[in-house]
């Protein structure tokens, strides 16, 4: 997690609000319409103290009710229309809002099946799904209302400041004069407030994971005798924010106080100003009942828009996180000319796409990782002709993935090549490659849907009957027969509603209904059942039989009939050969193979009994 | 997602507990912030008050100082206002009226001020409360329970259902109490001016709460979907970033696209028709508010042209409906909100209810030292199948004694029955420490006695430093120094730039299987503990270091008495005293010699692990 928690908080040009251009533009039109029905709402929304005068003026002091029917109709009519205006702009505001966020969340998710391996890496899943789903939402809300927001305060307060300016533009200017110095102290509070609230956001995910740590950690605070340290640094935690929260909610209250108060001070100085007036009888009553109604409101419209602008400022970060995805370049990605004839990830042509033989090799090959510092393979030769087997082993992180993830061209070799039938697999499309690698992971992943969507992965129009074929193959007829509804069962969320030994079948049937010409094979660490675990192991065997394969075992008792054994070591690959050999060298395979053979030997001898 | 998943699934009912019923719950966890709502509410009733004043000075001013109107005012201060003299005196000096504004504002700002402090203090010391509470409590449950629940739904009741509840305290409930006081003061003022004008308002309040709660019934109805429909979507992202290896070694990447706009598309859907029942919503609520406006100033406009009231009163009246008004709105959310929280609070008493680990009332302190004796233990998990057969052994101080058994043969269920991580239930047999049964001691004075080393040990966020001294704070550098050259931890120490301060766990570098066992080893060391049990914690080291780690222990911790799991006959050949069990029955016990003698089990495993190193020398 710690390598993406980067500052909650940068500093954009224009709050970044450039940079989402292209998703805004088409939705230029609407933005100017609502813009012009904001306009128009705040205007009729100034004016309706006028209406309160007139009311004033005719019927109260002049005692002339002629007009009342007219008056009344009027202004029903305009509240109706003042209504339905803000209706319109409302439920355009929400499409816009909802619109733009299905826009990004759509751009971005289809740039991400671009990006290589590196950025998958570099970046965990719940980092990349947030930036999908929630700053693509925020930026949504961001854009209709904030900007709305700022539209409707802005021209209220504009159309009030007019009113205020035609009705008496003595009295107005004695309102008008607090309004920029209501806006500084506003200002002011903000800046304060704004690092608080952001320090709240990184206590608050600090809390989030002490309480992942108490409880996935529980075993151990319990046999470590160390419930009451654990506890310190919890309520010293919860402490810290406690004083934060109270410490920003001093500035907020006493800036909302402020801001209250100087509404009052309008008042005040309308009273004393407007008062004299009225007794001087150089003003009605009815403009002084006006101007008081306009004094008390006129704050609210610049609070909203500073307000606005604050949120403006915390939302560059979520903009930036996700036009910086969007913007991400693939470090792995065909030349034009090989999308020119091969076709892209999206639109492949495959009428231009040559067979795939299963020739692998390394042509003194370097690599580094983008996000290392050291060559985990160093001019490496490897010939790996079509059917050959195999067997990579090591210690967990050790960095068995390397290997395949370069026969899979997840990543690029920083120097030499890697020669698919003969040729730099950079001649051809990922997709070409791709199309015709089999994976079987070690966590085997189902997608949610039904078993025949989950098959079908591997071949877009294989009919039951193929499929059907490829579970018998694999023995995995038994985990369809068994659930309810056979192909059309659903597997549920990650393949939930199954063990992990079933998962396992279906995941080989998966990949031997694609018939894929390299298979890659990620063992399973997991345990099984000794019946699931043979069936397994049988599926192996059929699986991996006239293909090119390369299998990361993790049971070295599976690959003793490997053609080659590669031992990886601290992200190196130290010693390499058939198993019979590496036996003899009693090095590094030697121990870690006694190591698992002790387990398995306890459990033969048990079972033999 | 995780929210709605959790939701669906309903927690079993709990009849008995700490807390029989939510409020009971509630009322304990404000016991450190009551005295802050009190004043906050206190606050409130005065902020209300104090924000009436605005109206009625406007009032007074149109009336009583610009009209000739009588003075209408609280004795006090009509007689200070005659005795300054009257009218003519306020017509010349109106800077008083306006000094009494700001007067009135400042002590509006300063209830305001103390009623969202009072508010906020009240609400972080409640979420404080809730916090902690929480987290000592789950620290203190049996491992079973852990073992039973999922973290993701734990912690999402730690979090968000505690801030639900926070803020149906904080927010909503307050905000109901300030708003309930507002509209009431509201209404006795408007009834001081005006009957009629008075019912018309309080008319209006029924229609405009009620329509705030039919739709806000909908909105729930139609946000459910939403959060649905969104669900789904996330899931397809998830699914498609955690598979991303499948997507792209299958080449899916097209169908990947379609399948997430589609859904994309769906929820986009959802969420407009949500947007729509708003709008309309929100719309309505805007017609009646403004329309009652309307009404009240063109009644009270009427009256005033019929001297009903005066032009003064009505601009008063006015100003109070104004301040009324937004209030009035607030109430049916506030309220449809309110029935949310219930949800959240049966979901932290769930957890605040599960019963911690106790100890004996009559706990007797722990015996210096002495042999752990197993007599004749039985143990099932819950209703499933015995684990333990009667298993009876013995083992002295000061003993290395090895326990070899294959998986579900019940050796990790036999320490954490010693180590009081399970109980074991009065009729199944007993533990003795030093002739003591260990129910009668107390939970803390075992795990302290006896250390323990997990297969899979866990590593906190921390540095190295920390995780090693973390059951020992006072630990010096020689200690922790010494416990890492036995663990042979100090190599990879000493192979980091940053050493000691190397941050690890969840956050941190990655350790191999063997660097986590052997700091953890190095965890226990430290703390000197008279027994100690390495829970196959050797596994993941290599052979050489196995024998270099037992061979320290041996030289360093003589009198320690050590229990050693492992698979490996030569991690236990030179124990003194080895225990071999099989299906939960102790099968077999003697030493290395005397069980190769014996030619059972034990002889058996001997022979397939000599022979598979012997085959290789061919």
């Amino acid at each position: 997690m710690d390598g993406q928690e980067e500052k909650s908080y940068v500093r954009l040009p224009w709050y970044g609000v450039p940079r989402l251009m292209p998703y805004i533009r088409p939705y230029r039109k609407v933005l100017l319409s609502m813009v012009a029905l904001g306009c128009l709402s705040s205007l009729i929304d100034a004016v309706f103290p006028l209406f309160n005068r007139y009311a004033l003026d005719t019927f109260v002091f002049g005692r002339d009710l002629s007009s009342a029917p007219a008056f009344a109709v009027i202004y029903l009519l305009l509240l109706v229309g003042f209504v339905m205006i803000d209706f319109v702009t409302l439920y355009w505001c929400c499409k816009v809002e909802i619109n733009i966020g299905r826009d990004l969340k759509n751009t971005a998710f289809s740039h991400l099946q671009t990006l290589s391996f590196s950025y998958f890496n570099q970046n965990n899943v719940g980092y990349v799904h947030s930036r999908i789903m929630s700053d693509t939402a925020r930026i949504g809300g961001l854009i209709s209302w904030r900007f709305m927001d700022i539209v409707w305060n802005g021209s209220w307060l504009l159309f009030m400041i007019v009113m205020m300016l035609i009705v008496d533009a003595y009295l107005a200017m004695f309102v008008i004069v607090l309004v920029p110095v209501t806006a500084v102290i506003i200002v002011l509070f903000q800046r304060k407030l704004l690092p608080l609230h952001r320090k709240i956001r990184e206590i608050n995910s600090r809390i989030t994971s002490h309480f992942n740590e108490g409880i996935t950690g529980a075993r151990s605070i319990k046999t470590l005798v160390i419930e009451e340290r654990m506890e310190g640094g919890f309520f010293e935690e919860t402490e810290g924010m406690k004083r934060v929260s109270v410490h920003a909610t001093r500035y907020s209250s006493f800036f909302l106080a402020t801001v209250i108060l100087m509404g009052s001070v309008a008042l005040s100085l309308v009273l004393m100003v407007g008062g004299g007036l009225t007794i001087e009888g150089a003003m009605r009553i009815s403009t002084l009942s006006v101007f008081t109604t306009y004094a008390l409101n006129i704050m609210e419209p610049v609070q909203g828009i500073i307000e606005s602008i604050s949120q403006l400022i915390q939302v560059q970060v979520n903009i930036e996180r996700v036009t910086r995805l969007i913007t991400t370049e693939s470090d792995v990605a065909d030349s034009e000319e090989v999308i020119a004839k091969y076709g892209d990830t999206f639109e492949p042509k495959k009428e231009n796409w040559e067979e795939l033989h299963g020739d692998v090799a390394f042509e003194d090959v370097t690599f580094m990782y983008p996000d290392g510092d050291e060559n985990v393979l160093e001019h490496f030769d490897l010939n790996v002709p079509h059917g050959t087997n195999i067997a990579i082993v090591g210690e967990t992180g050790a960095g068995k993935s390397t290997l395949v993830n370069l026969v899979c061209r997840f990543f690029e070799p920083t120097s030499g090549r890697v020669l698919i039938d003969g040729r730099d697999a950079r001649e051809r499309s990922q997709l070409w490659l791709h199309s015709n690698i089999g994976y079987v992971l070690q966590t085997p992943h189902l997608f949610s849907g039904s078993v025949r969507d989950n098959l079908r992965y591997g071949k877009e129009d294989a009919t039951d009957e193929e499929i059907m074929e490829a579970l018998r193959l694999v023995s995995a007829e038994g985990v369809v027969k068994k659930m309810k509804g056979g192909l059309d069962a659903d597997v549920g969320e990650g393949g939930s509603a199954l063990s992990t030994g079933e998962k396992q079948l279906l995941s080989f049937a998966r990949a031997i209904l694609a018939d894929p010409r390299i298979l890659v094979l990620d063992e399973a660490t997991s345990s099984v059942d000794t019946v699931t675990e043979k069936a397994i192991q049988d599926a192996i065997a059929t699986v991996i039989k006239g293909r090119t394969s390369f299998v990361i075992a993790h049971r070295l008792s599976t690959i003793t009939d490997a053609d080659e054994i590669l031992v990886v070591n601290d992200g190196k690959i130290i010693e390499r050969g058939k198993h019979k050999a590496l036996m003899k060298q009693r090095g590094y395979y030697y121990d870690l193979y006694t190591r698992q053979f002790a387990v398995q030997s306890v459990e033969h001898a048990v079972t033999a009994q | 997602m995780k929210r709605i998943m959790a939701q669906h699934k309903k927690d079993p009912v709990l009849t008995n507990g700490r807390f029989t019923n939510n409020r009971e719950m509630l009322f304990y966890f404000l016991r450190g912030s009551k005295r802050y709502f009190v004043l906050s509410a206190v606050m409130a009733m005065l902020l209300a008050f104090s924000g009436l004043v605005n109206p009625r000075v406007i009032g007074f001013t149109v009336d009583s100082v610009i009209g000739e109107e009588a003075f209408d005012l609280p004795g006090v201060l009509g007689n200070a206002i005659t005795n300054l003299g009257g009218r003519e005196y306020l017509r010349t000096h109106l800077w008083v009226i306006a000094l009494f504004v700001i007067g009135v504002a400042l002590l509006n700002a300063v209830f305001r001020i103390f009623f969202r402090m009072g508010n906020s203090r009240g609400a972080e010391t409640l979420l404080k409360t809730m916090r902690d509470d929480l987290y000592a409590h789950i620290i203190r449950l049996p491992f079973t329970w852990h073992g039973a629940h999922q973290t993701g739904d734990i912690i999402q009741r730690c979090t968000s259902d505690v801030e639900t509840v926070k803020a149906f305290l904080s927010e909503q409930l307050v905000m109901l109490f300030r708003v309930g006081v507002l509209i009431l003061l509201g209404i006795v003022f408007m009834f001081r001016i005006n009957l009629t004008l008075a019912v018309i308002t309080v008319a209006f309040i029924p229609v405009i709460v009620g329509n705030s709660l039919y739709f806000h019934r909908k909105i729930a109805k139609a946000f459910k979907i939403v959060d649905e429909e969104e669900g789904r979507l996330s899931a397809i992202a998830q699914e498609n970033l955690t598979g991303v290896r499948v997507v792209r070694a299958f080449g899916r990447e097209r169908y990947e696209r379609e399948r997430f706009e589609k859904q994309n598309d769906v929820f986009a859907a959802s969420d407009m028709r949500l947007s729509r029942i708003f709008v309309v919503f929100w719309s309505i609520g805007s017609f009646l508010s403004r329309f009652q406006i309307f009404i009240i100033m063109f009644a009270g406009a009427l009256m005033c042209a019929f001297d009903v009231i005066s032009a003064g009163h009505y601009i008063e009246f006015m100003g109070i409906n104004a301040m009324v008004s937004w209030p009035i709105r607030m109430l049916g959310r506030i309220i449809s909100q309110m029935s949310r929280t219930g949800v959240s609070i049966e979901r932290i008493r769930y957890i605040m209810n599960a019963e911690e680990e106790t100890d004996a009332a009559d706990a007797v302190p722990m015996p210096e030292g002495g042999d752990i004796v197993f007599d004749h233990v039985n143990f099932a998990y819950g209703d499933k199948g015995r684990v333990l057969k009667d298993v009876s052994f013995t083992i002295r101080a000061g003993e290395t004694v090895g326990i070899l058994g294959g998986t579900g043969s019940g050796k990790t269920t036999l320490m954490a029955l010693l180590e009081k991580l399970y109980d074991l239930p009065e009729e199944n047999g007993r533990i003795t420490i030093g002739g003591v049964d260990i129910r009668k001691l107390k939970r803390s004075d075992v795990r302290a006695h006896i250390g323990m080393v997990l297969q899979e040990p866990y590593l906190f966020s921390r540095s190295l430093q920390e995780n090693i001294t973390i059951a020992k704070k006072d630990a010096t550098d020689a200690e922790r120094d010494e416990a890492v050259q036995i663990a042979s931890l100090d190599e990879t120490v000493k192979g980091f730039s940053r050493g000691y301060e190397t941050m690890v766990g969840e956050r941190g570098v990655t350790l191999s299987g063997g660097q986590k066992q052997r700091t953890a080893i190095a965890q226990m060391l430290i703390r000197r503990t008279p027994v100690m049990i390495f829970d196959d914690s050797l596994s993941a080291v290599d052979t050489e270091t196995d024998e270099k780690i037992r061979e320290a222990l041996r030289e360093r911790t003589k009198d320690a008495t050590v229990i050693l799991i492992a698979h490996r006959i030569t991690t236990l050949m030179l124990s003194d005293h080895i225990l071999v069990l099989d299906k939960g029955r102790l099968a077999e016990e003697g030493t290395h010699e005397e069980l190769l003698a014996r030619g059972g089990i034990y002889h058996r495993i001997y022979e397939l692990q000599m022979q598979a190193g012997l085959e290789e020398e061919e």
